[in-house]
């Protein structure tokens, strides 16, 4: 397989399918989070609970649901969303808000403690207080976002079923892959495969290197 | 600092190499994997066989498409064939085009597809033996109720195609490289018109995914019959009974195949009496007609 205009096309299509459900996964996801981390309310564990299920949604369960929604006969139908970039993107969006939501909030509630009481009697407000524990905690939410961005361009099984995989339109990495493996062309299957690794190789890279610098920080 | 650097590039070289180890052996791996397998089941099979074969010969796999799988006679079948004989049949449902690369592979022990040009082909070059002709069913162009592009009145699978093009409609194509998909595109060809990807989409999913996203989009398809018949959608027929939309089914014995017996057992079980009368039958009770249509012979 050479890197014709198709495969650019869709590993383009991936990447911001993929960017754009994590972005919008980490608007909603870590304030969430950081709430959840940080204040105490009646309901919380079951909240809790409930986003650490969904961390573990499975992809075609949210996609069928995703698509029910959408489909023309469905509550959603008028907006012609289905088998769309979009509808790609709100699947994404469903899988990867619990995953940011969760881990933001394990970290931001290990930095709590040591944070809160000295952020406190600096007169700190509480929008200032949660913007601080939130820098000192990102470490962990970096890694929440490498989990997001794993978990969103690896899917395929919503993907596949929300967005059809059709060429041009909607067909990403991972639906592609499927259809060369379908269509025994397994070697060009092999090779996006590769190039799918090699991207989130990088993109974790970017990451760790930010982790350890931060690791680093801490340890002195 | 540089001794993290440092640390930091030597990973990154190491992923590197293994991704490059990764992407080179993969090559000659399945080359030598795939030669003596080939080699091994068509020269000293017969020495071996009598020991492990009995034993293991009780299952063979069976390559198929997603069509014969999904309206549902293979769930049919098979239970008789396999209650009769004793042999199991794992059934793998695939596009043609897969499944043909499962034969060529040695992956599957006999083969069920519809692509009359790409089954000579895997016989011509000696992949296959034993080819018969079991069975055909039709092709319908299926699309929405009021019918935008006028296919109804159209008079040839090529003439609809014409008007579709001519009105621009949605048209869904499996693009997947399946018997259906080659027939599709044949006709296009034929009807010397290069579609554009303004309105033609391709989805690259089984019959069954297609039709649903055809209904989704208000569009028309290309689809086998037994698949639409047994998904109950808004799609209206809209073209059917043209010469050039017959369905012929082949079954074709993979000649590397370990399980010659088993395998030719299976052939002569769809192929004969009973399996015809059976596969005649199926789905009379739920459509009216049967879905597909016995014609047995050898090629």
């Amino acid at each position: 397989m050479m890197l014709t205009q198709d495969v650019w096309e869709v590993i383009w299509l991936s990447l911001q399918v993929t960017t754009s459900s994590v972005l919008i996964g980490m608007v909603i996801g870590i304030p969430l989070g950081a709430c959840l981390g940080l204040y105490t309310f009646p309901g919380k564990r079951l909240i809790v609970a409930l986003i650490y299920t969904c961390m573990g949604l499975p992809p075609v369960l949210v996609g069928v649901v995703v698509y029910l929604l959408l489909s023309r006969y469905g509550p959603l139908g008028s907006l012609d969303l289905l088998f769309s970039a979009e509808a790609m993107i709100i699947a994404q969006v469903a899988l990867v808000t619990p995953i940011l939501a969760g881990l933001t909030m394990s970290a931001v509630h290990g930095k709590e403690r040591t944070y809160w009481e000295t952020a406190k009697s600096l007169g700190a407000s509480p929008y200032q207080l949660m913007i601080t524990i939130v820098k000192e905690a990102r470490g962990g939410i970096w890694s929440g976002v490498a989990a997001a961005f794993g978990r969103a361009i690896s899917e395929v099984g919503a993907v596949m079923l929300v967005g059809g995989n059709i060429e041009h339109h909607t067909r990403v990495m991972t639906t592609a892959i499927i259809l060369e493996t379908r269509t025994g062309n397994f070697t060009a299957g092999l090779q996006l495969g590769l190039i799918l690794l090699a991207i989130s190789f990088l993109f974790n890279s970017f990451l760790i290197a930010g982790v350890l610098n931060q690791m680093k920080t801490g340890r002195r | 600092m540089m001794k993290q650097l440092r640390f930091f590039t030597a990973f990154l070289l190491l992923s590197l190499l293994l991704l490059i180890s990764a992407c080179s052996s993969q090559a000659p791996q399945s080359s030598t994997s795939s030669a003596p397998a080939a080699s091994s089941s068509a020269a000293p099979a017969p020495a071996p066989a009598p020991g492990p074969a009995t034993k293991e010969a009780k299952e063979i796999v069976l390559a198929t498409t997603t069509s014969t799988q999904d309206s549902g006679l293979l769930d049919y079948l098979l239970p008789i064939f396999e209650k009769e004989s004793g042999i199991k049949v794992k059934v793998v449902a695939v596009g043609t085009g897969q499944a043909i690369k499962l034969g060529e592979d040695g992956n599957a022990d006999v083969l069920l597809v519809h692509a009359r040009k790409s089954e000579d082909e895997f016989v011509a070059k000696g992949f296959g033996i034993n080819a018969y002709d079991v069975m055909y069913n039709q092709f319908y162009i299926v699309g929405p109720s009021d019918d935008p592009a006028g296919v109804k009145q159209a008079k040839t699978a090529k003439e609809a195609f014409e008007r579709i093009a001519g009105k621009k409609a949605v048209f869904i194509s499996r693009g997947d490289d399946s018997g259906t998909d080659k027939k599709e595109k044949g006709i296009w060809k034929e009807a010397g018109i290069t579609p554009d990807k303004s309105w033609y989409l391709s989805s690259g999913q089984g019959m069954g995914e297609t039709l649903q996203m055809t209904d989704e989009k208000g569009a028309y398809t290309l689809t086998d019959e037994a698949t639409f018949l047994s998904r109950k959608l808004h799609l209206d027929i809209v073209m059917q009974g043209d010469k050039s939309l017959l369905n012929p089914y082949g079954i074709i014995q993979v000649k590397s195949s370990t399980k010659q017996e088993e395998g030719m057992k299976l052939i002569e079980f769809f192929t004969g009496a009973e399996g015809q009368k059976l596969i005649g039958q199926f789905g009379e009770k739920e459509y009216g007609k049967g879905l597909f249509v016995p014609d047995a012979k050898k090629r």
